[in-house]
């Protein structure tokens, strides 16, 4: 029972690891530049989705003030601490994907390639060049 | 970047959709203290409903709606709204961003409740003009 | 209770955002504002260090709303020394980099631009000194780091690629400290820096406790460039222009440092940190291997800003061997190593900055001795700064040296010791190379010498020296490594004493 309950009871936990190594291979097995950056893009959502799934609480509704319910008693929605933080990491998140889409475009732009060793090659090329000047 | 084609059945759909996505958005943003919401999310809509058009118009017609100049001031005044309104506590005696020392008249709780609605509107009008801006650098000019 | 935390900060924001507004109106006021900005900075920072060491710490509750369930904003020594230095070693920078950004950034309209990034990296930087709550400070580095990325992009052409290393490595050690916080939050419920360090010694032992600190390590040794997580920073000081190098090395990776001291020592206690887990010890090593690994890199560097940035990847193994240390002695070694580098690579990059403008490169086997023929103050501060990295008395350098080789002494760490002596000697190696050849190199050596635009020119003056906007903050660098060092005990003395934490002593 105990290894049952490790694995489905936890399983919000292991889907954050399934996404975490999802995102740790993108950025570091694939070539190309866009696909390293959408691994990283995967890597911050496990993060946001772990802060989000530790503020669950049992028999608890969505934090936004019921009539019904009141607001005398906490327990009754989940902590909305996470998910004001979170809020704030996905902007994060979204300036970051926008200056990398950035950086991307003026690389294609100056070398016409973004896979990683044809752009190393370019890069190589291009330092040789300077250095016979 | 392949020639832009225009199709009638697009633009008209997109032209009848945009003033409401716009719409919704406001409301978005004007709820964001009691439904989920707010200034981030607005944003991100009425950017969606600017860049609707710019994708279905194409950007020498869309810019006649929403130049393309207008992106990054319209983020940098949005963010000074914000800015603003903490300068406007501190102004009125309270550390920065405390919304009860607003110069304004009304209790404090309305004030708070006021202070953030002023805050999100500023976040809507950042969010809105950067994503546009973001768009439009991305799409043509090389690295403006 | 007053604003004087927060006002850094909130100077910097107001005018990072006006500056393009009012540029908008008046073309050329970019610059002007943010040099306004950075000065009222710099000197309220002052202030504020001269205050807090008087007084004690000083706290502001940001919008009213106190701890924990607010975000409060605290100076004590450590904090306030770290912002003074950063603040006015960017102020000096800025000066210089008037010319040097009109020569290497030619898009006038870029500009604004860049001197916007330069205000909000600032006030990133700033926000995490100052700021005494952990997510707050998760907010203020991913701004900082975003316009580190864009000041780095806007170099040569290579320099876009360079950013994005940087921006995926960086991004990656942020989510690794987002992470960590998550487990530390999770455990204890708050995210005050005080509040987490009253709570944590009930919860140490649980594992998520020890998870989130080593995530947060992580994430932060990325930010530090501590090897081997380094791999971001050649490329990136390289590549960036000049003004831009001289502006995040001797800031961005003092301000990982300075997160990691404040997490390890003061948050968790050396206590915990050092002796019922190893990661000062971890951290420590890493750090050896660091500044031996940086000094053999940078002796096999051609070009004067790559060997400094190995050199940089260096320095920061010094700091983090005073951390790994976890004693008075380590930590006061390490402070006041931030202050020295900050000085010793400002006024480095700033010297490579202008022999940029003025030679058109910075390739060091074209150095000769017309170079210092024709820039004679720029080659003798370059001169200074390359003595006080080697660790000659009575320059700056030497005195952090000494503290941290107390400090091993003091520890038994013989091999530490060991790293601190040979480093020197391998930082004489690669310093000197460039010495003799501007002061003993023979004239009209390997190829001509070539203007900016490339074309072969006669040897002897050509352009003079340096213009006064960027030999002064040169000299006066110089000259605050020599103050530095002879007024050494009177820092230590009176202000980074007062830093070391209870648990510590």
């Amino acid at each position: 029972m105990k290894t049952l309950d490790f694995f489905v009871g936890h399983y919000a936990y292991w889907f954050v690891v399934a996404l975490l190594v999802l995102g740790l291979y993108g950025m570091m097995v694939k070539r190309n530049l866009v696909k390293k950056l959408i691994g990283m893009t995967i890597f911050q959502v496990a993060v946001i989705i772990f802060y989000i799934a530790s503020a669950v609480k049992r028999e608890a509704t969505i934090p936004i003030a019921d009539k019904a319910i009141g607001t005398a008693d906490a327990s009754l929605y989940i902590n909305p601490l996470q998910h004001t933080l979170m809020l704030t990491a996905i902007v994060v998140g979204v300036a970051t994907a926008g200056v990398a889409y950035a950086l991307l475009i003026i690389i294609f732009r100056r070398y016409n390639t973004l896979h990683e060793p044809e752009l190393m090659e370019a890069m190589k090329r291009e330092e040789e060049e300077d250095g016979d000047e | 970047m392949r020639e832009f084609d225009s199709d009638d059945i697009v633009i008209l759909v997109s032209r009848t959709l945009s003033p409401f996505i716009m719409l919704f958005a406001l409301y978005v943003v004007f709820h964001g203290h009691y439904s989920p919401g707010g200034g981030f999310q607005g944003g991100t809509m009425l950017a969606a409903a600017v860049i609707l058009i710019r994708l279905a118009a194409g950007s020498e017609l869309a810019h006649l709606q929403f130049p393309r100049e207008l992106g990054t001031p319209l983020g940098a005044a949005g963010v000074f709204i914000y800015f603003g309104t903490g300068l406007a506590t501190m102004l009125g005696g309270g550390r920065f961003l405390d919304y009860a020392f607003l110069p304004l008249a009304g209790t404090a709780p309305a004030l708070r409740s006021l202070g953030i609605l002023l805050v999100e509107v500023g976040v809507g009008l950042a969010v809105l003009g950067i994503l546009t801006a973001i768009f439009d650098d991305l799409l043509e000019g090389s690295g403006e | 209770m007053s604003d004087a935390p927060a006002l850094p900060v909130l100077i910097l924001l107001g005018t990072a955002i006006l500056a393009p507004l009012v540029s908008l109106l008046l073309r050329r006021s970019a610059r002007a504002l943010a040099v306004a900005a950075v000065a009222a900075a710099a000197s309220i920072s002052a202030v504020n260090l001269v205050r807090v060491l008087g007084r004690g710490t000083l706290h502001t509750h940001m919008a009213g709303w106190p701890p924990p369930i607010g975000i409060e904003y605290v100076l004590d020594p450590l904090a306030a020394f770290v912002a003074a230095v950063i603040n006015s070693i960017v102020l000096i920078v800025l000066v210089h980099a008037r010319l040097s950004v009109d020569a290497e950034i030619p898009d006038r309209s870029r500009h604004v631009s860049f001197y916007a990034l330069v205000l909000l990296m600032l006030c990133g930087f700033n926000g995490i000194v100052a700021t005494g709550d952990f997510f707050n400070l998760y907010v203020w580095l991913e701004i900082s780091s975003l316009s580190l990325y864009g000041l780095v992009a806007a170099g040569d052409r290579r320099s876009p690629v360079a950013a994005f290393r940087y921006l995926i490595m960086g991004t990656i050690g942020a989510t690794f400290y987002l992470l960590g916080l998550g487990f530390l939050f999770v455990m204890t419920g708050s995210l005050n820096m005080a509040d987490l360090a009253a709570i944590l010694p009930h919860v140490w032992r649980e594992p998520p406790v020890v998870v989130g600190l080593v995530l947060m390590v992580a994430g932060m040794s990325i930010k530090m460039a501590l090897f081997p997580l380094h791999g971001w920073l050649p490329d990136a000081y390289t590549t960036a222009p000049s003004s831009a190098s001289a502006l995040i090395a001797p800031t961005g990776t003092k301000v990982g440092a300075y997160v990691l001291i404040r997490l390890l020592f003061f948050v968790f206690g050396a206590e915990f940190a050092a002796r019922t887990l190893p990661v000062t010890s971890v951290i420590g090593w890493l750090a050896a291997a660091a500044v031996i690994y940086g000094s053999v890199m940078a002796m096999a560097q051609k070009e004067l800003k790559r060997m400094l940035a190995f050199s940089s990847v260096a320095q920061v193994g010094y700091i983090g061997i005073g951390i790994g240390l976890a004693s008075p002695l380590g930590l006061i070694g390490a402070v006041l190593h931030v202050l020295n580098h900050a000085c010793m690579k400002a006024l480095l990059f700033l010297v490579a900055g202008s022999f940029r403008l003025k030679l058109g490169h910075s390739r060091i086997d074209r150095f000769n001795a017309a170079v210092r023929r024709q820039m004679p103050w720029t080659t003798a501060a370059f001169a200074a700064g390359a003595l006080s990295m080697v660790g000659v008395p009575p320059l700056a350098g030497f005195f952090s040296k000494w503290y941290l080789a107390l400090g091993a002494v003091r520890a038994s760490n013989w091999i530490f010791l060991a790293v601190i002596l040979v480093s020197s000697l391998l930082n004489a190696v690669y310093f000197f190379r460039v010495l003799e050849r501007l002061y003993m190199g023979k004239t009209g050596g390997p190829g001509k010498q070539e203007g900016p635009a490339g074309e072969a020119v006669e040897d002897g003056p050509r352009d003079g020296e340096a213009a006064a906007s960027m030999l002064v903050p040169v000299l006066l660098l110089a000259a605050a490594l020599l103050v530095i060092g002879l007024l050494n005990a009177v820092v230590v003395k009176q202000v980074i004493m007062k830093m070391i934490p209870q648990g510590m002593m």
